[in-house]
């Protein structure tokens, strides 16, 4: 049997997330019933990222997506290496980014809220405030969805249900993660008066700007800090490998803390009042953490597939999310087309993922994250830049050197070895 | 400016109280033996366990931000942690 007689619905998407709503919408236009199954009190409210979306992909799923609530257009990305008491950064700022939209601030509550409302003017059902409990499954097949004493069967499950995914977990797809595939993100949303974002931020109108700092924010533990500019807020927090933290024995709001307090930091979120305060672990295994997505009658989608990328400049999710989501509503409408839903037919949705710019990108990045492992990517770089700097612009009436020899005498005094940086440097450029 | 503690923090977000079952249960004989514990206190953003002056780790599930950070780090067996039943648990309104 490829297939049940007649199921409660053609398919059923666990999770109202940016994956979830996706494929319910674009499964939903096909003319399929479909069900998506939210456990939040409404889609979004168990929902949260650090807050950039880079948003080309899903502009072309929502063609009205000038009107989702979006907070700023991303046109200053300003990344940081910090030090304790000196900071070296590159300020990327580029009217192109604009002009078509790029990336985009989000506040996760109101965009899925968003998400789910054309989900619903799609046709789809929504069914928030309910738990799936586990797959039903039959033999080798997964046959619908279980939510306390309610069994729902469906052709299809897509397991959208976020980088904990007990889903997949349950049906035997994922395994439990070593630590070093895994971050936590901890992060407040501060509100902040508009016209003072825009001051601090050096913007104009409904511009934003993104900061990427690694170095002292997070103590040397691998990760990084981030601050983005919403409308009348400012997204804030940290991002920290498990591994590392748990080999330094840091505590994590510790960490949060340091870089709220930091002197460089602090005055971007002066007179600022919390509004939120919310985690999230995070991915970070890259193509190596993306195992098994297809079963039969399963997928798996978004972050619940690992679908994360951190390439040293960005770091994305949630367009891998879009992107994932697409190739998974293809791949089942051809499936459902054919009346066969078996595995070997579920398994277009990962040809069509590794054909898309979401599998491209993975492979493309898959030595990011051992580079970024580096130990000293968190700390010695940051600290030789600044050094070289120093050197240059400290005029202290002594003679001066060439920028060349100020370079290699703070390479002498750094732990960091010339070899460690030409072998640093040559990965660094095959990595990102 | 001081941040605001984690408790303070807490209070600005929206919660739904499960009051009948709790989400999280710890083993206290394999958190204490793997160390788990220890690791459970520094790593849960949201200050749910704390390390009793005997030794045992408490749970306050009503703060739970639902991350998986503990599950993650926990030994086999020291930890049960799933998401709350559905509609409860934090309600973020941020995001």
């Amino acid at each position: 049997m490829t297939q049940a007689a007649e199921p409660d619905f053609e398919v059923i998407v666990i999770g109202a997330g940016i994956a979830g709503c996706v494929a319910a919408y674009q499964l939903a236009r096909q003319g399929r019933s479909v069900l998506l199954i939210e456990r939040g009190e409404a889609p979004g409210s168990k929902n949260l990222s650090g807050g950039v979306l880079y948003s080309r992909g899903i502009q072309q799923v929502f063609p009205d997506f000038a009107d989702a609530p979006v907070e700023r257009r991303i046109t200053r990305n300003y990344i940081n290496f910090l030090n304790a008491d000196s900071s070296v950064a590159i300020d990327y700022k580029d009217a192109r980014l604009a002009d078509p939209v790029n990336a985009v601030t989000v506040l996760r509550a109101k965009l899925d809220a968003w998400l789910s409302e054309k989900c619903e003017e799609a046709g789809a059902m929504i069914m928030p405030g309910v738990r799936v409990d586990r797959v039903l499954i039959e033999g080798t097949r997964v046959v619908g969805v279980q939510a306390g004493d309610d069994e729902l069967r469906a052709h299809v499950v897509v397991a959208a249900d976020g980088v904990n995914s007990f889903i997949s977990k349950e049906a035997g797809l994922r395994r439990k993660e070593p630590l070093n595939h895994l971050a936590v993100g901890v992060k407040s949303v501060i509100s902040l008066p508009r016209e003072t974002i825009e001051q601090r931020f050096n913007l104009a109108g409904d511009e934003g700007a993104a900061l990427a700092v690694v170095g002292d924010c997070t103590q040397g533990v691998g990760g990084g800090g981030f601050l983005y500019t919403n409308l009348d807020s400012l997204s804030v927090g940290i991002v920290v490998r498990l591994d590392d933290l748990t080999a330094k024995q840091k505590v994590v709001t510790d960490i949060f803390d340091h870089f709220l307090q930091h002197q460089f930091i602090a005055p971007y979120l002066e007179g600022g009042e919390v509004l939120e305060y919310g985690c999230h672990l995070v991915a970070e295994g890259g193509l190596h953490m993306v195992g098994e997505i297809v079963m039969d009658g399963m997928v798996v989608a978004g972050d619940a597939a690992g679908l994360t990328l951190n390439t040293g400049l960005t770091v994305r999710g949630m367009d891998l999310a879009v992107g994932s989501a697409v190739a998974a509503a293809e791949a089942i409408g051809e499936a459902l087309d054919q009346k066969d839903t078996s595995k070997a037919a579920l398994a277009r949705y990962r040809d069509k993922l590794f054909a898309s710019y979401v599998g491209q990108d993975m492979k493309t990045y898959a030595k990011a994250p051992h580079f970024l492992e580096l130990e000293r990517m968190y700390k010695q770089y940051g600290e030789l830049f600044a050094n070289v700097l120093y050197g240059s612009f400290n005029l202290d009436t002594q003679p001066r050197q060439h920028l060349l020899k100020v370079a290699r005498k703070s390479l002498a005094r750094s732990p960091l070895k010339m070899r460690q940086l030409a072998r640093d440097g040559i990965a660094g450029a095959r990595a990102l | 400016m001081k941040p605001l503690s984690v408790p303070e923090r807490l209070t600005k977000n929206r919660f739904l109280l499960d009051e009948e079952q709790s989400h999280i249960e710890v083993n206290q004989e394999i958190a204490k033996s793997t160390g788990t514990g220890k690791l459970l206190v520094a790593c849960c953003p949201a200050h749910v366990y704390a390390e009793e002056a005997d030794g045992t780790i408490s749970v306050e599930y009503a703060a739970c931000l639902e991350c998986g950070t503990c599950l993650a780090v926990a030994a086999p067996g020291a930890l049960k942690w799933h998401y709350p039943r559905g509609g409860f648990g934090v309600q973020f309104r941020e995001g």
